[in-house]
């Protein structure tokens, strides 16, 4: 890319000022440049500065430059950082799971069961829907339907299956998980989606000539070629149930706590340099996780 | 998160100059050519205040300006926004409109310059309990950081709290509450009398406390006294084993389910009781009138061992002196001089000096509101929404009955940086 244009520069720059030519690599560095700009001005430097101010020093009112791993010490001493960040795991693998599996069939309708693309557009649009509505919207609108006297429960009481109302529908992990599933699933869907519809379908029918059952089909030939799909699509949930702090608090009444929503209170104290060093650990562990997944499923493969 | 709100009616130079020759045309009319108030509007003053919010009130703004043409800057902020504020950008305010609790945290960095109470106007009728801790005087001092124990300096440039009433007043009170448990009169289904009525197994996955740690801990300090598990030298000031038993007491209930839920902003707490999720719980007052507005019963349940209460008031940032100091004793005389107090008793919270606000009242709000009597017609809000219907009587009675039965005061402790971080434990256990 960087050869092919800096060869047609000099094309054009020969044409007119002959004495004028950049080097090369200078072309080439010119052309990373807005990219490693932006991404150093609004990436790199917050993060950096998230970490200084990690190691500060605060009292109620003001932060206090200092080197200082008593942040870390009280962030990684604690039990309610060890117990908060397993609770987190699980409403991540919890969500993951269910938005997979969700995800995975709903991809697979669309690619394999709808026979015209124009079709297949629209339903996918109609996937989409739901998200012309703010996150917020869509999440509040469970209360009422899974409160102690909300749509659900009235239902199951007035048909005579209950006779008292179900109490762990609302403000539970039960309701944490059922909106992030609602929230997170399309997020899931969209990248196996595509994947999916590149699948070479010669492919599909060798499998059948070849005397393959449908089930055989599904497991050697499109699950392992929807892989990279499922990465990605892993790598949307995982990052946003672990940053996921509104979600949590929410649905659960503020009865379970979430990494993210450990690191709100602390700001609302403004203990900013804490909630810092929480940041930095959550980085570490999510990074932790995406190369772990990008290590099972190289994605640029279908990219 | 911050909002500024900038009362931008747009007054022009014409209405201007018409309310002043109105304004000083009523003064000359009527005699009282004190000079006062000043019209600033000849040489404008801007003061810039913040706070809390529940008295950042745009209508104050707007009178204020056609009463004095001071223009109000106001800006609101949550609590521990405000304490940062206060001491880390000291000129970036005039006024701080600020807790008492927030005032003893800030007072000590010299960011608050403390008024003469000479220049003050209504000092004398600024209610007792800001000067000697008592309402009447044989009421019991409560425990926390009740306002006059940081209400008065020996004199300007001291950081420590005096003893007792001096000629420095460090902040002049604008609205305070006496706050106890909100209930569903039609869902408890038995009379609540105490505290420790919201521990009651029969009302299991049916309560709520509120998950601001420096407010929670105090409601859970009742509770805790009231159940008769502990009794504190002083609950708005705990030992670390004081905390312990009440947090480890706190999360063996939560693990138990006693809870629904817990709040954090005033609009969950209203939701939460509207829609039945609870029957019990700790609540503000204008969350339970906001309940009751939408035609569900809930009752503002005074409780024996008495009520939590928080007051606010204003001060004057170190910085302000010269024709601006002159300004901002204005205001706080014009503040107290009765329409803004009578404005805040109409919501329910109660002003300073009650006299004053009494004049800009009607009779039968005075009744219900300060005397706990029956409405004698419908009691209406400030923005014209009918709040109670004739015959209601207000919850716990008269002003007397509710001040003067706070048990504590909202408060800052030595121990809070581990009274938070165990609150935390117990919202995530």
């Amino acid at each position: 890319m960087a050869t092919m244009t800096s060869s047609e520069t000099e094309k054009i720059e020969g044409g007119r000022a002959k004495s004028f030519r950049l080097p090369p690599a200078l072309i080439s560095y010119l052309q990373a440049a807005p990219l490693a700009l932006i991404l150093g001005a609004f990436l790199l430097l917050p993060i950096l500065m998230i970490t200084v101010v990690s190691f500060w020093d605060y009292d109620f009112a003001q932060m206090y430059p200092d080197f200082l791993t008593m942040n870390y010490a009280e962030t990684l001493g604690s039990w309610v950082t060890w117990k908060t960040y397993l609770n987190t795991l699980k409403f991540a693998f919890l969500v993951w799971a269910i938005t997979l599996f969700v995800g995975f069939w709903v991809a697979y309708f669309l690619a394999f069961h709808i026979r015209t693309t124009a079709m297949q557009m629209v339903l996918f649009l109609v996937c989409t829907v739901p998200f012309l509505t703010s996150n917020i919207i869509r999440m509040i609108s469970w209360i009422p339907v899974l409160g102690r006297n909300g749509l659900v429960n009235s239902t199951l009481i007035s048909s005579g299956i209950i006779s008292e109302p179900i109490e762990w529908l609302l403000y539970s992990d039960f309701a944490v998980v059922l909106a992030m599933v609602h929230l997170y699933t399309l997020f899931m869907v969209t990248p196996i989606f595509n994947t999916l519809m590149r699948i070479d379908r010669s492919l599909v029918e060798a499998a059948r000539d070849a005397g393959a059952t449908s089930w055989q089909t599904l497991t050697n030939v499109i699950i392992p070629l929807a892989k990279p799909g499922m990465a990605i699509g892993t790598i949307f949930v995982v990052t946003l149930v672990m940053a996921d702090f509104s979600t949590v608090q929410v649905m659960s009444g503020g009865q379970s706590a979430s990494v993210a929503l450990m690191m709100k209170n602390q700001m609302s104290l403004l203990q900013y340099p804490a909630a810092a060093a929480n940041a930095v650990v959550l980085l570490v562990l999510v990074l932790m996780m995406v190369a772990g997944i990008l290590r099972i499923v190289d994605i640029r493969k279908e990219l | 998160m911050t909002e500024t709100k900038k009362p931008t009616n747009g007054i022009s130079r014409r209405t201007l100059l018409k309310t002043a020759s109105a304004a000083a045309g009523l003064a000359a009319g009527s005699g009282a050519i004190t000079g006062f108030p000043t019209i600033w509007a000849q040489n404008p003053i801007t003061l810039r205040q913040f706070g809390t919010g529940v008295s950042n009130l745009n209508a104050i703004a707007e009178k204020c300006k056609a009463d004095l043409g001071i223009t109000l800057e106001m800006t609101a902020t949550d609590s521990d926004a405000a304490a940062q504020r206060a001491v880390t950008q000291p000129n970036s305010y005039d006024i701080a409109d600020i807790e008492y609790w927030i005032l003893k945290k800030v007072y000590p960095a010299g960011v608050i310059q403390p008024m003469d109470v000479k220049k003050l106007k209504y000092y004398d009728k600024v209610v007792p309990l800001f000067k000697t801790g008592k309402l009447k005087p044989d009421s019991v001092i409560a425990q926390g950081t009740a306002p006059h124990t940081v209400g008065f300096v020996e004199k300007p440039g001291t950081k420590t709290f005096a003893k007792g009433e001096t000629q420095w007043f460090t902040m002049m009170p604008t609205i305070y509450n006496a706050d106890t448990l909100g209930i569903r009169p039609d869902l408890v289904g038995r009379e609540i009398s105490t505290w420790a009525d919201i521990m009651d197994p029969k009302f299991k996955g049916k309560t709520s406390i509120l998950n601001i740690p420096s407010i929670g801990i105090m409601d859970a300090a009742m509770i805790m006294e009231a159940m008769g598990n502990i009794k504190y030298a002083d609950k708005g000031n705990m030992t670390k084993e004081e905390i312990d038993k009440t947090i480890d007491f706190l999360i063996k209930a939560k693990q138990a389910g006693q809870f629904r839920a817990f709040w954090k902003s005033f609009d969950e707490s209203v939701n939460l009781m509207a829609s039945g999720e609870v029957v019990i719980q700790s609540m503000w007052s204008p969350a339970v009138a906001a309940v009751r507005s939408k035609g569900i019963a809930c009752k503002y349940q005074p409780l024996k061992e008495g009520y939590r209460s928080w007051g606010g008031g204003l001060g004057f940032a170190a910085h302000l002196s010269g024709a601006k100091l002159d300004a901002a004793y204005e205001y706080i005389n014009w503040y107290t001089s009765g329409w803004v107090g009578a404005y805040l008793n109409r919501q329910g919270y109660y002003s300073a000096a009650m006299e004053t606000a009494k004049q800009h009242m009607s009779a039968d709000e005075w009744g219900f509101w300060v005397e706990g009597k029956p409405a004698k017609g419908d009691i209406v809000a400030p923005d014209g929404k009918v709040m109670e219907k004739a015959g209601a009587v207000r919850d716990g009675g008269s002003f007397d009955e509710r001040m003067g039965r706070v048990a504590c005061w909202n408060s800052v402790m030595d121990e809070d940086r581990y009274m938070v971080r165990r609150w935390n434990e117990f919202i995530a256990a």
